[in-house]
């Protein structure tokens, strides 16, 4: 088991995290990667209060986390990571180089993006660091539920931009 | 209008406008509720977007559907810098029926009571053994 799901999600956890992917994964735990959670008790009771009592919840920095992915990856428990914006999956990877897909789960409207999927919204720059770590060997699909269907970089890109 | 004042259903979809819609079906057209969803938005567009509906409607109480879901954290962080906000999570149609009809008390005791109902509202109807 260990980590099932690379995703970036600007909601980071949410409905569609525990309920959605928790119950079709038999979520065991949440490993939330974000430098500013983890260091705020506030932020990390802030996103432990929804959470079922039986699944657990890691907040780390970036660097702790790349530290904590064997600890995780050898878990019986099925695992998502998440971290809330694609700088930070990029850092995380950069010191983890072992992970091979990433999941675009929520990415959403902000100035200077563009319509991709109603739940992917890019800047010229994140579209570029995606295309790197696809070239890197990372598998980058978008899909914001388990019964949807992934959608592949190349094609999401490949979509008409609202530019 | 409740004496709590106006207050805000937020959550996933249609849930607010759905809930609001039943409750008019059942009290009739009501000025009570204001509704917002999370479609599309990100978590600080969601938080912003609260933040203005509850200072221009002067709202104090919001109504959220998951205690996970993106508006309730937004609500947290909403009720966080201004205490005489208060938040009630997974709200449903008699939380709201009981809000929209609350004649005295604080936004906060319309609000308890508001989810006292709710809970008490949630039954189960069976046999264990389907029998």
């Amino acid at each position: 088991m260990g980590i099932d799901l690379f995703r970036i999600d600007d909601r980071l956890i949410h409905g569609q995290v525990v309920v959605g992917w928790g119950q079709s994964m038999g979520l065991g735990f949440i490993a939330l990667v974000d430098d500013e959670v983890a260091t705020s008790e506030w932020e990390q009771e802030l996103y432990r209060m929804g959470v079922p009592p039986e699944m657990d919840v890691y907040f780390k920095t970036v660097e702790g986390a790349a530290s904590a992915l064997s600890d995780w990856t050898a878990d019986e428990r099925p695992g998502i990571l998440l971290t809330g914006d694609i700088d930070t999956m990029h850092r995380f990877i950069e010191l983890a180089p072992t992970v091979r897909s990433v999941n675009l789960g929520g990415i959403h409207y902000r100035a200077g993006r563009d319509l991709r999927l109603r739940y992917v919204y890019l800047t010229p720059e994140e579209e570029a660091a995606l295309r790197l770590l696809q070239q890197r060997g990372v598998v980058v699909t978008a899909q914001d539920v388990p019964s949807a269907r992934p959608v592949p970089l190349d094609d999401l890109l490949a979509t008409e931009s609202a530019r | 209008m409740s004496s709590a004042g106006l207050a805000l259903v937020a959550g996933h979809g249609d849930y607010a406008s759905g809930l609001v819609s039943a409750a008019a079906e059942i009290i009739g057209e009501t000025s009570a509720f204001v509704t917002m969803s999370n479609r599309s938005l990100g978590a600080d567009e969601i938080e912003r977007l609260m933040r203005e509906l509850v200072s221009s409607r002067g709202i104090r109480v919001i109504f959220t559907d998951l205690p996970a879901g993106s508006c309730t954290i937004a609500a947290r962080r909403v009720v966080r810098s201004q205490p005489d906000v208060t938040l009630v999570t997974g709200a449903n149609l008699a939380a709201l029926l009981h809000f929209a009809s609350h004649e005295a008390g604080t936004a906060y005791e319309a609000a308890s009571s508001a989810a006292e109902r709710a809970k008490a509202s949630v039954l189960v109807v069976g046999s264990p053994d389907g029998n």
